[in-house]
């Protein structure tokens, strides 16, 4: 018993060891950028989406990997070149083909009344295809243990996955949408609830593409929620939305005030929704970010452990929370669902204490 | 100038908001030991609700610091 507490004690004590240094690693990645322009450029560069993925700058050598530039216009169809055809020798911006990249990393027709269709793989459609491979393949191996050894007890990885999708099956969907409709629901919170995590994970290595801190990936997200709550709404459900029981007559008739606002109600909910997701995992990585110029800002030789410690902890911080809003944003959709393929309860008299 | 004191006052309310969540449950688990995992998790939910209500301001007057 005590010689597998010790074993146990040593692989925390390992994973927390290798933990921080990843993290004191990531710090020295980025550390070398800071120099000419702007603080906050820094920062909104490592936020913002971009057509090249920038690993590293160690002095005057960048280390980027070009990505895929794929337009579609209307004169010209489809046409395919890579990001570095648009930087000179000196990382300067050109233009090329009748196209450029501009200071805000779009791609732009030189002639500005065309209209292009930019079907890119950007740093941030690279990291999604990367987090799909990783999802693809965990789920279908723990899948197919289950498929060909039904009955016996989960090994590797299977006893990794197992408790997460019981976990979100018996805490999120039972207990939420009830034990007779839950099923219906579980593929799409399962799909979420890790899709969520692993993007949340991977945006805090160092050099990774901050992927579910971009507000259209979120509201994609929180648009497929919409669609399936409406999509599943039951009579019950729009009855609440647009006569809803219990409200007095003259809310409605007239001016109908009530369902203008519950209305109003079904889309401010996937709108929170996508707010929450991007704020949180953006201002996490914006106060990492901030720590480590706080160094360059400084410039002291007291400043540097103590952002290094604060940052570390920022970084697990930012673990916890990678976990919280994934499960947040699956709770919420479960929520919503529940909402819309709820039965009609019959209305209690009033009781009159005795 | 706008942009920092409105981000400090949004700082404040979310510390007073998970403050009294945190201090409401530090209370029940006191009472009830046996709940501890069922008030932490209800916590945590209360947390996240809240953080992201204080971040819809912070990416206001991030928006604001920045244009």
């Amino acid at each position: 018993m005590t010689e597998k507490s010790g074993k146990f004690q040593r692989i925390v004590l390992k994973i927390a060891i290798s933990l921080i240094v990843l993290f004191a690693v990531n710090f020295s990645v980025h550390a070398e950028e800071e120099g000419s322009g702007k603080r906050t450029d820094f920062i909104l560069h490592h936020i913002k989406n971009s057509h090249e993925w920038h690993i590293a700058t160690f002095g005057h050598t960048h280390i980027t990997v070009p990505l895929p530039v794929i337009v579609y216009s209307t004169d010209n169809g489809l046409e395919f070149f890579m990001s570095s055809d648009f930087k000179d020798e000196h990382h300067k911006a050109i233009e090329h083909s009748g196209y450029f990249i501009d200071d805000h990393d779009h791609l732009k027709p030189v002639n500005a009344d065309r209209k292009i269709l930019d079907l890119s793989i950007t740093k941030n459609v690279a990291s999604m295809l990367l987090s799909v491979v990783i999802l693809f393949s965990v789920f279908i191996s723990v899948a197919k243990r289950y498929k060909n050894n039904t009955l016996s007890p989960p090994k590797g990885l299977q006893s990794l996955i197992e408790p997460i999708i019981i976990f979100v099956r018996d805490q999120i969907a039972v207990p939420i949408i009830g034990e007779k409709k839950y099923q219906r629901f579980l593929p799409y919170l399962l799909t979420v609830f890790f899709f969520i995590w692993i993007n949340n994970l991977l945006g805090l290595l160092p050099a990774a593409a901050n992927l579910t801190g971009n507000i259209a990936v979120t509201m994609t997200l929180s648009i497929f929620t919409l669609i399936i709550t409406l999509f599943s709404g039951n009579k019950n459900y729009w009855k609440h939305i647009f006569n809803t029981p219990g409200v007095p007559w003259w809310l409605k008739i007239p001016v109908p005030l009530m369902p203008i606002v519950e209305l109003n109600g079904v889309f401010t909910k996937p709108l929170a929704l996508m707010i929450r997701l991007f704020a949180n995992i953006t201002a996490g990585h914006i106060i990492i970010l901030s720590v480590i110029s706080l160094i360059f800002i400084f410039q002291s030789l007291v400043i540097g452990p103590v952002a290094v410690i604060f940052g570390v902890f920022m970084n697990l911080i930012e673990l916890l929370v990678a976990f919280i809003q994934a499960f947040v944003f699956t709770l919420l959709s479960a929520i919503y669902f529940s909402q819309a393929v709820e039965d009609h309860h019959e209305e209690e008299p009033e009781k009159i204490a005795a | 100038m706008g942009a920092g004191i409105g981000a400090g006052i949004v700082a404040l309310g979310a510390g007073i908001g998970i403050g009294t969540i945190g201090g409401s449950a530090m209370e029940a688990i006191a009472r009830q030991p046996e709940a501890t995992g069922k008030i932490q998790t209800a916590m945590i939910i209360a947390a996240a609700l809240i953080e992201s209500a204080a971040l819809f301001g912070v990416i206001v007057c991030f928006i604001i610091a920045t244009s």
